[in-house]
């Protein structure tokens, strides 16, 4: 452990707790201040926020205040248990998301073999939420946009799951952690001066993720559900206030994750090339990796959310008939030959 | 030799990343942002910016035109008449038309400027002044006076095209 003494276990909930929601809420935090107020208004050639703090650092907090001070509003006709309980189904699929995603040597809140598959499983609750969001509303709105969410987001968890798969045939595991170790300890053709991140073979399945991932934050070439100028924001038109937050949290932090994952099992994770140091496996790594680690995680997050959000504040949005095409008639297709090739040359070395 | 074609996404990426880098990169080498900071800095309205109506006092003749082309009725004005010195010695003495009351209601302007295009007199201008809100909306409907000052800052008419036709009479 990277801790000397030995906790009980209610202080290592505490701190596993704290650890959550840190990771969950500062890439939130970072994203939606840097990307969505800053670089977002520099595309468009103006300065964004200015007056919150130095360089309008302090609007984020400005505006969840001003969300806490809204009325909760919900329909006449709403199922109001439903209703309440969709945000937070949405913001519990993040949560639970970044519990598998190893950020150190042992900086980590689970650690287990089939982490591969409870993350591509526990990402489709999101959808479950929206759906609730979208029928519970009794708006016409909210239920067109969240039809189109639950079909936007089955047709994009497909090559998603698809893409994934030629990353765990190549190592072999469908442990995160075993992932990262694998991508650092490689070495391409006897040079291990770089590890072995497996964007460099698996560079199709990287590009058919990411766009999945696009596809799966309804961000822009993809956001027909959420469609601000006809469908009102699709499922989240009846939210306001705190509820409305939620989803809002949800949405960035859930690109914070998504980017967290992708960066694990493309981009060598936490990881740096063992034999930088001269570490031969995951026994010898020395402890500092374990803050060191997630700095480069952050880090490697932030490119890949910069791109997500650069690609939302560039294209115009898909029609939903071309969307529904492009998944099942490009990306699945796409993917099965990458999983075909991967698995024909991991028997043939 | 062609140039290789571009694929649009690129290109469009392409496009949003060098105005981000227009507007980050710092005032003095012409980067900057297109907008800005109003209450801070003020923006330069173009000088035929239709901001405000000024008016000139002593070239309005009350002759009315103004207020019956305006669309939406919100220039009040009464007059009465005076007696003023003849222009030449010997001459009777002039009657002319006083401006007791000329108001304009902001509320109600639509800033179409046909009063503007319709006086004969040259007395009411455009002004690029564009600071004049008030709290109460009674509050918009302003005197000669407010008119009047605002004459100030209304620029110079730019200088005519070479060969275009001089203005007769005085």
């Amino acid at each position: 452990m990277i801790l000397a003494v030995d906790l009980p276990y209610w202080a290592q909930s505490l701190l596993r707790l704290l650890g959550g929601t840190v990771a969950v809420l500062l890439p939130a935090g970072t994203i939606v201040y840097l990307f969505l107020f800053k670089m977002m208004s520099f595309m468009q050639s103006r300065l964004g926020p200015m007056e919150a703090g130095p360089y309008g650092s302090m609007q984020l907090f400005a505006e969840v205040g001003k969300w806490l001070q809204k009325e909760d509003i919900a329909p006449e006709r709403a199922d109001l248990r439903v209703f309440r309980a969709a945000p937070i189904v949405v913001l519990m699929s993040t949560f639970l998301l970044v519990a598998v995603v190893p950020f150190g040597p042992d900086a980590y809140f689970t650690n287990f073999d089939a982490g591969v598959f409870y993350l591509l499983a526990v990402s489709s609750i999101s959808t479950l939420g929206i759906l609730m969001a979208g029928w519970s509303s009794a708006n016409k709105y909210s239920l067109l946009g969240g039809l189109r969410a639950a079909g936007q987001l089955i047709a994009y968890e497909l090559p998603m799951v698809l893409a994934v798969l030629g990353v765990v045939i190549q190592a072999g595991s469908m442990n995160l952690q075993t992932i990262v170790i694998k991508q650092n300890s490689d070495s391409i053709f006897g040079w291990d001066g770089l590890g072995f991140p497996y964007i460099l073979t698996q560079f199709v399945a990287f590009l058919v993720f990411m766009i999945a991932v696009q596809a799966e934050l309804t961000q822009t070439p993809f956001d027909m559900p959420i469609a601000e100028s006809e469908l009102v924001s699709g499922y989240m038109t009846e939210y306001s206030g705190f509820r409305f937050l939620i989803f809002f949290i949800a949405e960035f932090a859930t690109a914070g994750v998504f980017a967290f994952i992708a960066s694990v099992l493309f981009l060598g994770g936490w990881g740096v090339p063992f034999a930088w140091f001269g570490w031969d496996d995951i026994t010898q790594v020395d402890n500092w990796m374990n803050l060191a680690g997630p700095l480069i995680m952050f880090t490697k997050m932030m490119v890949l959310t910069a791109i997500i959000m650069w690609v939302r504040f560039s294209y115009p949005r898909f029609r939903e008939d071309q969307l529904q095409r492009f998944a099942w008639k490009v990306l699945i297709p796409v993917s099965l030959v990458n999983i075909m090739l991967t698995a024909i040359f991991k028997v043939a070395f | 030799m062609a140039k290789p074609k571009v694929p649009g996404l690129i290109k469009g990426l392409g496009v949003t990343l060098g105005t981000m880098m227009q507007t980050v990169k710092p005032k003095k080498l012409g980067g900057g942002a297109a907008t800005v900071q109003y209450p801070h800095e003020k923006e330069t309205p173009p000088i035929r910016a239709r901001g405000v109506i000024a008016l000139r006092e002593d070239n309005c003749t009350s002759c009315m035109l103004c207020v019956r082309s305006c669309p939406d009725w919100c220039i009040y004005i009464e007059a009465h008449k005076e007696l003023a010195p003849p222009r030449r010695a010997g001459g009777a003495p002039r009657k002319v038309n006083k401006v007791d009351r000329f108001d304009i209601d902001y509320a109600l302007c639509m800033y179409c400027g046909i009063c503007v295009e319709v006086c004969p007199f040259d007395a009411i201008f455009w002004s690029p002044e564009y600071e004049y809100s008030e709290p109460r909306i009674a509050d918009l409907l302003h005197d000669k006076t407010k008119l009047g000052e605002w004459m100030e800052t209304v620029p110079e008419a730019p200088a005519l095209e070479v060969g275009a036709e001089k203005k007769k009479g005085k």
